[in-house]
């Protein structure tokens, strides 16, 4: 799709800027006349929502980073003082905050996308690829993020997080002393966790640069799934996707804000507003809400190293999905068996999130005991998330390769165009126009 | 009858057309995002500003009688040097005399000074040039000499020679009882 480009340098300075940096021809390639599908619905605009989401946990981080001090004796005291005393401290903290799990809950949006319409499929798999490093890279800046603050859950998240590198057969202890840079978790790991959280997001516009190029190549999938055949399939990014991407991120903005103004700690752990104490570790001990559903499968297996191997497969098995999907057709619009399955797995990460929030032996129904095998109880968190963990993988190791061969698809448009204008709706209405007319 | 259809359905993206109600809601929509990033620009710039601890600690206590006749002790003041200098009777009177010599930037040393205690003078230590420390006594006037550009203060701080525009500066300052003194 990225075709003939169709730029025409209209100064003087343009065409002797054009001749040796084109760059004005690349912005107006990819960001004006970029053909785009012409039947993008709106889950297709997180794309842009994701990229200001970058930009803005970007911005108020560096100017964080003016104000925080990355030293155990000051970093707590150095927040409190961004949140009292620095000149709209509070609102830049907030939004940082905020904005991490505002990235994440669109990152997931954005990811389920994939998920449903196929995008990840033959010739995208690199996109998608690209697509799960940023979200593991994101995953490392967060967690990074989150023990600057120095409160109670950032330290002992910390422990917990490093040590499970400590789960590794032989070299395992020595990947652990070297993450900390000492004997435990202390002014070592935070100052290079700060160095850290401040390198990794230029690493992720990098990564985000090479996704943009990689999407560019074969151009945007669409509801249908259907490649575009023809300009009429097509309008170009700018108004259309501009306009509707701006819509979307104006609809964005106002969740957010709702978060930042009226409830900006309702994502935040209370327990992270006592200072790090090496002493004392928290009665409850939870990561941030996306993280959880990680964290329930890493609880649910009862062996160190397991456990640690499962979760690190959860998202593992991601990256070798373009490779399990054996199924011809890209949109699970035309594959109604799997997209019941599909929206058992969006159920069952949802379950896995419930369950990491809240204590393994805890009862899922309150004062049930019958549901017992042997010794266990089945009626508790740890055994839902264990049911919950396995349909998870069953999901992308059995469920998806099977069902793309024993699965009859419904009949797939010819075009993107064809189904609308071969819409009941779309003919009277032409046939109404024809009758005013006469 | 054709020409009225393509008059009434007017193509939106031909150019050259008057404003219609699509150009309106671009403007719109501009101007809205415009004050909402120019809204939120202002927090962001604030934030480098001086910040409410640092302001609150904006003023200090000194105790003069620890200042040997003769003696200057510099101390360090919203993080800039704070010179307190006990100046001898022969200096005082050096100061007063040139009250009216041909000076750059005229004042009297009275005006330098509080009123009964001309021994005390109390100036921001930073060359009005480009902000070096002056050192103590140097100079042609026994006043500062400022080691970067060679600018010449006499001994009621007054600029007499070199690049610098102004006098040292002096602070707002109270006398709490007779020894002690609070600036800012």
């Amino acid at each position: 799709m990225s075709g003939h480009s169709t730029y025409e340098p209209k100064t003087g300075f343009e065409r002797w800027l054009d001749m040796r940096l084109p760059v004005i021809r690349m912005a107006y390639d990819t960001v004006l006349t970029f053909p785009t599908p012409k039947n993008l619905n709106y889950w297709w605009t997180f794309g842009g929502i994701l990229s200001l989401c970058l930009g803005i946990q970007i911005v108020t981080g560096i100017i964080l980073a003016m104000h925080y001090v990355p030293h155990v004796d000051y970093a707590f005291n150095s927040v409190e003082r961004i949140m009292r005393d620095v000149n709209y401290g509070w609102l830049v903290r907030y939004i940082h905050a905020t904005g991490a799990s505002m990235f994440f809950l669109a990152v997931y949006i954005h990811i389920c996308r994939n998920l449903y319409y196929g995008s990840y499929k033959a010739p995208r798999e690199v996109l998608w690829i690209l697509g799960c490093v940023i979200y593991l890279l994101m995953m490392a800046t967060a967690f990074m993020g989150y023990v600057l603050p120095w409160g109670q859950m950032s330290f002992h998240g910390t422990v917990v997080i490093t040590n499970l590198f400590g789960a590794i057969p032989v070299i395992g202890p020595s990947i652990t002393t070297w993450l900390w840079g000492g004997f435990a978790v202390d002014d070592p790991t935070l100052n290079r966790f700060f160095s850290l959280h401040y390198l990794l997001p230029f690493v992720i516009a990098g990564v985000v640069v090479l996704h943009i190029w990689a999407l560019h190549v074969p151009g945007n999938n669409n509801p249908t799934g259907v490649n575009v055949k023809s300009k009429e399939d097509t309008v170009p990014f700018h108004p259309y996707y501009t306009v509707k991407d701006g819509f979307a991120i104006s609809v964005f903005l106002i969740l957010f804000g709702f978060f930042v103004f009226w409830f900006p700690t309702a994502l935040l752990s209370p327990d992270n507003s006592i200072p790090a104490n090496p002493l004392v570790t928290p009665a409850h001990i939870v990561p941030e809400w996306y993280f959880l559903p990680f964290y329930a499968i890493l609880r649910s297996i009862p062996n160190k190293l397991g456990g640690v191997i499962m979760m690190f497969s959860a998202i593992a098995v991601l990256f070798v999905l373009p490779w399990l999907d054996t199924s011809k057709v890209r949109s699970m619009r035309y594959r109604p068996t799997i997209r019941l399955y599909f929206f058992i797995f969006l159920l069952v990460c949802l379950v896995l999130g419930f369950c990491g929030a809240h204590e393994p032996a805890e009862q899922v129904i309150p004062g049930v005991t019958t549901f017992t095998l042997g010794d266990y109880d089945l009626n508790t968190m740890v055994w839902l998330s264990r049911v919950a963990a396995l349909y998870y993988f069953a999901y992308f190791l059995l469920i998806t390769p099977i069902m793309g061969l024993t699965e009859t698809p419904l009949p797939v448009p010819e075009s993107i165009s064809e189904p609308v204008l071969s819409h009941p709706a779309s003919g009277s209405a032409q046939a109404a126009a024809a009758s005013n007319k006469g | 009858m054709s020409d009225t259809v393509v008059r009434t359905n007017p193509d939106p993206q031909a150019p050259g057309e008057d404003p219609n109600r699509r150009d309106f809601i671009h403007i719109v929509a501009s101007v809205a995002a415009l004050g909402a990033v120019g809204g939120l620009a202002w927090p962001f710039i604030d934030q480098m500003n001086p910040a409410g601890d640092t302001l609150a600690l904006a003023s200090i206590e000194f105790d003069l009688s620890k200042v040997v006749e003769g003696q200057q002790v510099a101390v360090k003041w919203r993080g800039k040097p704070l010179f307190v200098r006990y100046r001898t009777p022969a200096e005082i009177a050096a100061a007063v005399k040139d009250d009216h010599a041909d000076l750059r930037d005229p004042q009297t040393d009275e005006s330098r000074h509080k009123p009964g205690k001309p021994q005390y003078l109390i100036l921001i230590g930073v060359c009005t040039h480009l902000g070096c420390v002056p050192n103590f006594k140097g100079g042609d006037y026994g006043g500062w000499l400022c080691p970067c550009h060679g600018s010449v203060y006499d001994t009621s701080g007054r600029i007499r020679k070199g690049p610098a525009p102004k006098n040292l500066a002096v602070p707002d300052y109270a006398f709490l009882s007779d020894t002690k003194i609070k600036v800012g």
